[in-house]
């Protein structure tokens, strides 16, 4: 098939943040418009529990940066989160207004009151006076950003150690540009650094540098190194060129331009975030058709509605109850085609199963396959440590966020699984935060009381 | 991080912001709570002879949507035991050495009742106390509250009657429902008050309900006058802190009160001479914790001001409030609208074409998009269209150099004097007499 050409212009056009940030106007229209509800029940529905009528009256009152601290103050990343928080289901979703009119839009209230203080330069926190103590963050993401900045408040001295070029995590390389451009995540880190943390990018914990050292080197470590790559089908021709890993293909998009999908046609694997990311990513791409594949239903999709309300708007096609069964390259070894199965449904303790509906193999043209059905984990640096954990999944205390072993706390999509938390930025960046406390407490409070 | 302690009259507290008297200053529970959330300072609800409330007390008016433009009540003074009060009053200020316990009191305009009152709230341990001739109703049929308030010769007595006993210092709170309110300052000054504050509430009917005919609010279906305070309030309070600022017969600190919302209303009124303020209707409204953003936008605003203390603010708008015959009649404005904002709703031009001096115009381009122009020649300035324009940024008023001196109304007179004494005509006044 001859390739479309699509130029760059047009590429870094479709790739530019969706959504235009609220006007002044609208700001304080909406500002004043919140009831400033006591104990209201959206601060309770922020998993990060920011005082939202607290920032949102500082809008209206015009004190952007006590709006803007009040709102990084509980959520160090808070900027990214104004952005890709499902707030639907979170703050918004709670809003009281919803009862008598409509919600609050708290994001893009809190996406105003940060852009202001990205705009403007703002420093809004300082290190605490130093405590003694070094601690090492493993993983520079939400949850470890999170973590140290805490951590540099309370007077430790951090240093975050990061695989990657840049520090912030799938904020800065997993989440599609068109929802959160990377100058937000970095923005976040630059305030993190701003407060002496020491970010050593480039350097992965259990290769360039061995986990004995950092054990022996700091008096508490916070594994927050998140979730690995998307693991094979394990169906025949996942190594043809034009199989791609959607965490690879849609970091591939935040930090180049790629013009080899313009006019493919394009199958996604699942039906999940990642999954709504890759599709709206291909369409942005040039693809010339995008087809979600998922074995269930859109009832038991686990992608957001307003997720599905985007990826449909961009045009993406969802073929539910459909399992791919092989993928089909030509002689060079790229794809041509997918065959697909029909799936049903079958009621089992609670939960429907897809089973397969014999005889029902189908054939779909395709000249590239996003696998996007979940993600693999860090076992091997999980075990180099030694901490408990189930298929990867760490162990922990729910309160202290401790693992089996008192050095070593987790946060994040590390220990997210199992029934244990949730896959978000705003939860990640809680669990960093409470790490944090639970160091201070057993480093420095319980020292403190004891002497 | 700016100092925000204030020191009026001696009186000092961690930050400007004080609770007025009234309700949210009823108990000790109360005031204990508020200095929690950060409020530096609170005068106690007024101490007096035992009174009983009516049911039903409060209205407020809405305004399009927003809860609470303005609030009317026709409640009294306290309606608990004295003892009651001064037990509370002792507990408090122990519990918080560093803030600013006032208590209000009010009672008849009797010498022996000034000094008996004034001597047991001072044996509790208070910073100050506030004389309440401010209350428009129910008191006032009692000869206090505005009734004495209103008369300059009942205010001087009773501040000086109470200035007698008094070791603490006197602030002298004033009604707003007279012609001058420096009368009245005066009035207090000459007393001996350390201090003046103002406003108390002015009188109101908040409404009539169109159904039952009932007045709002209304107790068993009769209403009376009520005292109103709030948002709507403020101008006519700022007014009245600025006339007493600039008076420099009312040479005494003022607390300054009527419709603080937030830290900006604060901010004006210190810049107009206010030490700091005093809030009611807005915590009544919103509950204590909305001194949190008060203190963290006040900081806020000083740091970027690059203004070390709060006390900075105090009176720095003062010497630009002056009287009209002072200002310069050479000096013009006009609109200027910016396309690139303006949405086109055509209020500014239905505002000027009916209700100013139609200057402004409705054009098309050339290819076919409609736009305003502002005929700057006939633009007078009044600032109307400004006004209307719901989106910022549409309309700017601009200063046109005149090319003239300034010339106030007053110098014009006296040049007129002076030129008709030499016969001569008067220079630079280039604008006819209205
Ligand atoms: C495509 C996609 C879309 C998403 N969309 C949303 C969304 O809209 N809203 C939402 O709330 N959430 C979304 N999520 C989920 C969200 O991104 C994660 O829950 C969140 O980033 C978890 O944060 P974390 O800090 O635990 O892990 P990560 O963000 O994964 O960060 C972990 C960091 O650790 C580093 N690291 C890993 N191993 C090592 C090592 N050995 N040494 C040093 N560093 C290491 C990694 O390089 C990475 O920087 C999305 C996820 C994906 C994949
Ligand atoms: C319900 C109510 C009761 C009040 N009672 C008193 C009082 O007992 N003594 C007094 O000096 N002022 C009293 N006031 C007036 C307030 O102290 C204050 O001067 C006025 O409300 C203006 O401030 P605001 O606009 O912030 O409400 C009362 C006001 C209200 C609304
Ligand atoms: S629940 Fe809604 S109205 Fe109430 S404080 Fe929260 S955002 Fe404002
Ligand atoms: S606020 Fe409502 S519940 Fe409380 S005393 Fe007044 S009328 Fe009664
Ligand atoms: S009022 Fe403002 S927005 Fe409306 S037409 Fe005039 S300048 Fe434009």
């Amino acid at each position: 098939m001859a390739a479309t050409f699509i130029s760059a212009e047009s590429l870094r056009r479709n790739f530019a943040e969706v959504k235009a940030g609220m006007r002044p106007k609208e700001a304080i229209e909406e500002s004043n418009r919140c009831l400033y509800c006591y104990d209201a029940p959206c601060i309770k529905a922020c998993p990060t529990g920011i005082n939202i009528p607290s920032f949102i009256k500082k809008i209206a009152s015009g004190n952007m940066k006590g709006s803007a601290r009040t709102i990084m103050e509980a959520n160090p990343v808070g900027a990214s989160c104004s952005r890709v928080c499902p707030t639907e289901e979170l703050c918004e979703g709670a809003c009281v207004l919803n009862h008598s009119s409509k919600p609050i839009m708290i994001g893009d209230l809190q996406r105003y009151a940060t852009d202001w203080a990205i705009r403007n330069e703002q420093v809004l926190f300082t290190a605490g006076r130093s405590n003694g103590n070094k601690i090492a963050v493993i993983g520079g993401g939400p949850a470890g950003l999170s973590a140290a900045r805490e951590l540099a408040r309370f007077g430790f001295a951090v240093t975050i150690f990061e695989a990657k070029e840049q520090a912030g995590g799938l904020d800065t390389y997993g989440i599609v540009s068109f929802r959160l451009p990377q100058e937000i995540s970095l923005w976040e880190v630059e305030q993190v650094k701003q407060l002496g943390v020491e970010i050593r990018t480039g350097v992965k914990v259990g290769v360039d540098i061995a986990v004995e050292e950092i054990r022996q080197q700091y008096d508490a470590v916070v594994l927050a190194i998140g979730m690995s790559k998307v693991p094979k089908l394990g169906i025949e021709g996942e190594g043809l060129r034009g199989v791609y890993d959607a965490i690879d293909f849609v970091e591939s998009t935040k930090t180049s331009i790629r013009t080899d999908i313009a006019g493919k046609k394009v199958a996604v694997i699942g039906a999940g975030n990642t999954a709504i990311d890759a599709a709206t990513c291909s369409v942005r791409l040039g693809a010339g058709e995008v087809t979600i594949v998922y074995r269930r239903t859109v009832e038991e999709m686990t992608a957001y509605d307003f997720e599905f309300d985007f990826a449909k708007q961009d045009g993406v096609v969802f073929k539910w109850l459909t399992a791919p069964k092989r993928v089909v390259g030509d002689t060079a070894g790229n794809v041509t085609a997918m065959e697909c199965i029909a799936m049903r449904l079958e009621e089992s303790e609670g939960r429907s199963r897809p089973v397969p509906v014999a005889g029902s193999e189908f054939f779909m043209d395709v000249d590239a396959v996003v696998l996007a059905i979940g993600q693999n984990r860090h076992i091997d640096l999980v075990e180099q440590l030694g901490l408990s954990h189930k298929r990867g999944i760490v162990a922990i205390d729910p309160v202290t966020f401790q693992t089996s072993d008192p050095q070593i706390f987790a946060a994040g999509d590390v220990i997210f699984g199992d029934g244990q938390g949730e896959a978000m930025v705003v939860s990640a960046a809680q669990q960093g935060k409470k790490a944090a406390y639970a160091i201070y407490r057993q480093l420095v409070k319980q020292q403190e009381e004891t002497a | 991080m700016a100092d925000l302690r204030i020191n009026l009259a001696g009186i000092s507290s961690p930050n400007p912001f004080w609770l007025a008297s009234a309700p949210p200053t009823n108990t000790g529970y109360q005031v204990q709570r508020a200095f929690e959330a950060g409020w530096g300072g609170a005068v106690w609800k007024t101490l007096g002879d035992p009174i009983i409330n009516t049911s039903s007390r409060f209205a407020a008016v809405h305004f399009n949507g927003q809860r609470v433009a303005g609030f009317n009540n026709i409640e009294l003074i306290t309606d608990r035991p004295l003892e009651v009060n001064l037990k509370e009053i002792y507990e408090t200020k122990k519990r918080f050495p560093n803030h600013a316990v006032v208590v209000s009191l009010m009672v008849e305009p009797k010498r022996e009742k000034w000094h008996e009152i004034v001597k047991r709230v001072e044996a509790v341990g208070v910073d100050g106390l506030e004389l309440n001739f401010g209350c428009p109703h129910g008191m006032a049929e009692r000869g206090m509250g505005s009734a004495s308030g209103q008369q300059p010769d009942l205010v001087e007595a009773q501040t000086m009657w109470a200035k007698e006993a008094a070791k603490t210092p006197v602030i002298v709170k004033l009604t707003p429902n007279i012609t001058d309110i420096t009368a009245t300052a005066k009035a207090a000054v000459r007393g001996g008050a350390d201090a003046i504050s103002l406003i108390n509430t002015i009188n109101s009917l908040a409404g009539v309900d169109l159904d039952t005919w009932n007045t709002i609010p209304h107790v068993g279906g009769k209403g009376a006058h009520g005292g109103y305070c709030g948002p709507a309030v403020k101008p006519i309070a700022l007014n009245m802190v600025a006339e007493c600022a600039r008076n420099a017969q009312v040479n005494v600190p003022i607390s300054g009160i009527g419709g603080v919302s937030n830290w900006r209303d604060a901010v004006e009124f210190m810049l107009m001479g206010a030490t700091g303020v005093q809030v009611c209707t807005a915590a009544m409204h919103h509950g204590f914790s909305i001194v949190e953003d008060m203190i963290d936008g006040l900081n806020n605003y000083l740091d970027e001001k690059g203004l070390q203390s709060v006390t900075e603010l105090i009176g720095k708008s003062v010497p630009r409030y002056s009287d009209w015959g002072d200002l310069d009649l050479n000096y013009q404005v006009v609109a200027r609208i910016h396309e690139e904002n303006c949405i086109v709703c055509n209020k500014c031009h239905i505002a000027c074409e009916d209700t100013s001096h139609q200057c402004i115009e409705r054009l098309t381009t050339d290819d076919g998009r409609a736009y305003l122009k502002v005929r700057e020649e006939d633009c007078v300035g009044c600032n109307l269209c400004s006004i209307v324009c719901p989106v910022e940024g549409a309309i700017s008023m601009v200063e046109i150099p005149s090319g003239e001196m300034p010339m106030s109304w007053n110098q014009r007179q006296k040049a007129i004097a002076s030129a008709g004494d030499s016969n001569q005509a008067p220079g630079g006044a280039s604008k006819e007499a209205v």
